[in-house]
């Protein structure tokens, strides 16, 4: 095999524990930006996807992976060994290039609620950009996040989401080495 | 687990099959011979894990769990002469033994590189290979020596 792969988290246990209680703290406080980052991400991705698919992803979560981020597969089947799963309904983790529609992951089942897809969305900033204000549980009272890469009806498509509640599709939003959360419960609305 | 399929490369099958039942020291010391080695980069591990063997009871039956071994497996990155084609090579072997897993997946990974192969399976694997075969040897001899032979079951077979 000739190729460029890099390595995965330098220390393996430690950096992924850090990883996970940072997704898991941007979970549970919709909105609050957090730096993670893997140190040689591989191409197309940012640090901070690279470090939420160490961290999340193995080989009992089918993955969607965007065509455009071809290039990092190699990597990802390497480091968490992940099926590779080219229907968006059967999906466990999805990474997205660009802003797919919620609607086309899979939201789980009453029985099942957890079994929807988290969708890992690269965004060009969590500083800038269009500004939203987030409430529901985890927040005592709303909390303004600015995002740069979301579409204009994205507010619409999370209302939709958001009303399946069980149900929905979680998101997990990176840029570069920073990376935020918003799970089915939060309530989103322009600010 | 999903089934996985063979490497289609016999020739590879082959040198780790070698790597696999050689210690640390020993692959050390042949590479050595070959001369300095490489920088390289550790992609994963060494690491140790437990892997769950299976058998089927005559090779056909129901396949059930014999138990758990120790495997050790490590993945490093070699440079080549030319900038993206890295040669990476990986090695899974039986064992604690984290110095044979680094060794054996560089050597899987310069055995890899057209440049280096015919060097590195003189200097390497073919000493190594010849070293078990004659361990090999020397058990079966020992254990002919004690074969005995029924005197009477033999003549009544001739």
């Amino acid at each position: 095999m000739s190729t460029t792969l890099s390595a995965g988290f330098t220390n393996p246990v430690a950096d992924a524990q850090r990883c996970f209680r940072a997704v898991l703290e941007a979970m549970s406080r919709p909105g609050t930006v957090l730096r993670v980052g893997a140190e040689q991400p591989p191409p197309c991705l940012s640090p901070a996807a690279a470090a939420v698919l160490l961290s999340l992803v193995d080989h009992e979560t089918p993955l969607w992976l965007d065509p455009a981020a071809e290039a990092a597969w190699d990597w990802i089947a390497f480091h968490c060994g992940a099926p590779r799963t080219g229907s968006a309904s059967a999906a466990h983790f999805a990474v997205t290039m660009t802003w797919l529609d919620l609607a086309g992951w899979n939201p789980g089942t009453h029985e099942t609620p957890e079994t929807s897809t988290t969708v890992i969305a690269e965004v060009a900033s969590l500083a800038a950009g269009c500004r939203y204000r987030l409430s529901g549980p985890g927040l005592r009272v709303p909390k303004i996040m600015a995002v740069d890469g979301l579409p204009a009806d994205f507010v619409a498509s999370w209302r939709r989401n958001h009303t399946l509640y069980p149900l929905g599709v979680d998101l997990i939003l990176c840029a570069g080495d920073m990376m935020t959360a918003l799970p089915r419960s939060v309530a989103i609305e322009e600010a | 687990m999903p089934e996985t399929s063979a490497s289609p490369d016999p020739q590879r099958r082959r040198w780790m099959a070698v790597l696999a039942r050689a210690d640390g020291a020993a692959i050390a010391e042949r590479l050595a011979q070959w001369g300095e080695p490489p920088g390289f980069t550790r992609l994963r591990g060494p690491e140790s894990g437990l892997v769950m063997v299976r058998g089927r009871t005559g090779g056909n039956g129901a396949a059930f769990n014999l138990g758990e071994i120790t495997v050790t497996r490590c993945s490093v990155r070699v440079p080549s002469g030319q900038i993206g084609h890295d040669f990476v090579g990986h090695a899974y072997v039986t064992g604690r033994d984290e110095r044979q897993a680094e060794l054996a997946a560089l050597v899987d990974a310069l055995l890899q590189d057209p440049d280096r192969r015919d060097s590195v399976r003189s200097a390497v694997i073919d000493p190594l290979a010849q070293a078990q075969q004659q361990a090999r040897e020397l058990v079966a001899a020992k254990a002919a020596a004690t074969k005995v032979q029924f005197f009477s079951m033999r003549t009544m077979r001739t």
